[in-house]
């Protein structure tokens, strides 16, 4: 069984890290306004498609986010959510904090790219504590981004370190917000939330409806015209 | 009488600060975090204090010197746990610092409230989650939101790049983050200001904070600040 497992697995092309994050910066419509939210999403920021002009929001203030810099260019005072350096681009902006989230709240937001501990079957998010006494809990702007955005798309692992489902029928974490997420990004699948339920657009080369199904809680439905999700070596 | 902001030393810039104070400390990672000023608090020597900031600090510098050393007693924000943010997270683990977790745009919003005298107000964020538990939800037009009420500061201290003797400001790139509505929500509102102008050189169509939310600036220059 455990080799049968890990023949599996190396059949399977999981994505990696950067290549979630490509897959997903692949998919914002031209023109958009987007938050990058803290942990994965805002490494989007380096894989942005050329032929769009889309705009780049961090919660710290800034519009027109760029990619990180070139090494030893790094200005610890031009920082994303996760605090890493970024750059400028050409038409960028700077604005008091309270701003930045009235442009959140204030429904000036196309779009949100979070990450998560779990997703439910009907988008409900859940991504700012385990309760674990020891570790803190860190809520950010996920609250005020899952409440403002027009849309809040979630760039994840599929299952957990532990190897349990992240895409769940309920989440067992306290929510972020209910009936938000409606797409979600992983290492081997690309799957819409929908009222039908969640809906597989892409699977990596080497999985199917069966082993992905096995990783995921909900049913899934694979849509009629799915394709292998695939990015370059990014 | 000339009005002159610019105090001349680092105790004389958080002179008269008392136990049990609420102090906002502008900053988000360590971008715009007034380091000297927190240090200088730490030297003043006030207890007992409630710290208002998005994060709790990191390294043994600045707000995570503060904690180790027992001044506060409760802090209010966004996200404590950052890579580095050992003094915090061990006083959480042993239960020994009080924690109110707020989502970020309630936690600059409740300041702005605070800055602007308004009473209170109702927003979407948190509507049915474990941080709105206890407070009033009510529905308009067909949402439901929280009722938030404003945070105002005993003190703010706030890092700026620019400023002049009345205390009109200016940041340097995303080090802004929470400076202008921090220095708009505190009784007594402390600078360190990296440079001093004088007063006309700074383009007034450009000035972020003017200077009326603006009590006292301390010059820190580049070369002299503590790193965070």
């Amino acid at each position: 069984m455990a080799l049968e497992a890990e023949a599996r697995d190396e059949a399977v092309k999981k994505l990696t890290r950067n290549q979630v994050a490509w897959r997903a910066a692949n998919e914002i419509p031209d023109g958009s306004f987007v938050n990058l939210g803290i942990g994965l999403p805002t490494t989007c920021a380096n894989f942005m498609p050329a032929d769009r002009e889309i705009v780049l929001h961090s919660e710290n203030g800034i519009l027109g986010v760029g990619p990180a810099p070139e090494p030893g260019k790094e200005d610890p005072e031009l920082i994303n959510a996760s605090k890493d350096p970024i750059t400028l681009v050409p038409g960028g902006s700077f604005f008091v904090h309270s701003d930045a989230f009235v442009m959140i709240r204030g429904g000036h937001i196309d779009l949100a790219l979070l990450g998560a501990f779990e997703v439910s079957e009907s988008g409900d998010l859940a991504n700012w504590t385990t309760e674990n006494p020891n570790f803190p809990p860190g809520v950010g702007g996920a609250m005020d981004l899952a409440a403002g955005a027009k849309q809040v798309w979630v760039l994840t692992d599929h299952v957990t370190r532990k190897g349990e489902p992240k895409l769940v029928k309920k989440c067992s974490y306290p929510l972020t917000a209910q009936n938000v997420v409606t797409k979600v990004f992983t290492d081997l699948a690309v799957i819409d939330v929908t009222p039908d339920g969640l809906i597989v657009r892409e699977m990596v080369d080497g999985m199917t409806l069966e082993a992905l199904q096995e990783l995921t809680e909900p049913k899934l439905t694979l849509a009629p015209d799915c394709r292998v999700l695939a990015a370059p070596a990014v | 009488m000339a009005i002159n902001k610019i105090v001349q030393s680092r105790t004389e810039a958080v002179q008269g600060i008392g136990d049990g104070s609420t102090v906002l400390i502008s900053g988000f990672g360590n971008a715009g975090v007034p380091t000297d000023l927190i240090h200088a608090l730490l030297d003043q020597g006030s207890r007992d204090l409630t710290v208002v900031s998005n994060n709790a600090g990191t390294g043994d510098k600045g707000l995570a010197a503060l904690l180790r050393e027992g001044r506060v007693r409760r802090i209010i924000c966004s996200y404590p746990r950052s890579a580095g943010s050992i003094a915090f997270d061990e006083l959480y683990a042993a239960g020994k610092i009080e924690l109110e977790l707020v989502p970020q745009g309630t936690l600059s919003e409740r300041m702005r409230a605070a800055g602007a005298g308004i009473g209170a107000f109702y927003t979407p964020t948190g509507v049915g989650t474990k941080l709105a538990e206890g407070k009033e939800v009510r529905e308009i037009d067909g949402r439901e939101y929280v009722l938030e009420y404003p945070l105002k500061g005993d003190v703010a201290l706030v890092e700026a790049e620019y400023a002049d003797r009345w205390g009109n400001l200016t940041y340097n790139k995303s080090a802004r983050n929470f400076g202008p509505v921090m220095a708009m929500a505190a009784e007594l509102t402390i600078v360190e200001a990296r440079n001093i102008v004088e007063l006309g050189q700074m383009n007034p169509e450009t000035i972020v904070t003017p200077s009326i939310f603006v009590d006292r600036v301390l010059h820190v220059p580049a070369e002299a600040a503590t790193a965070a």
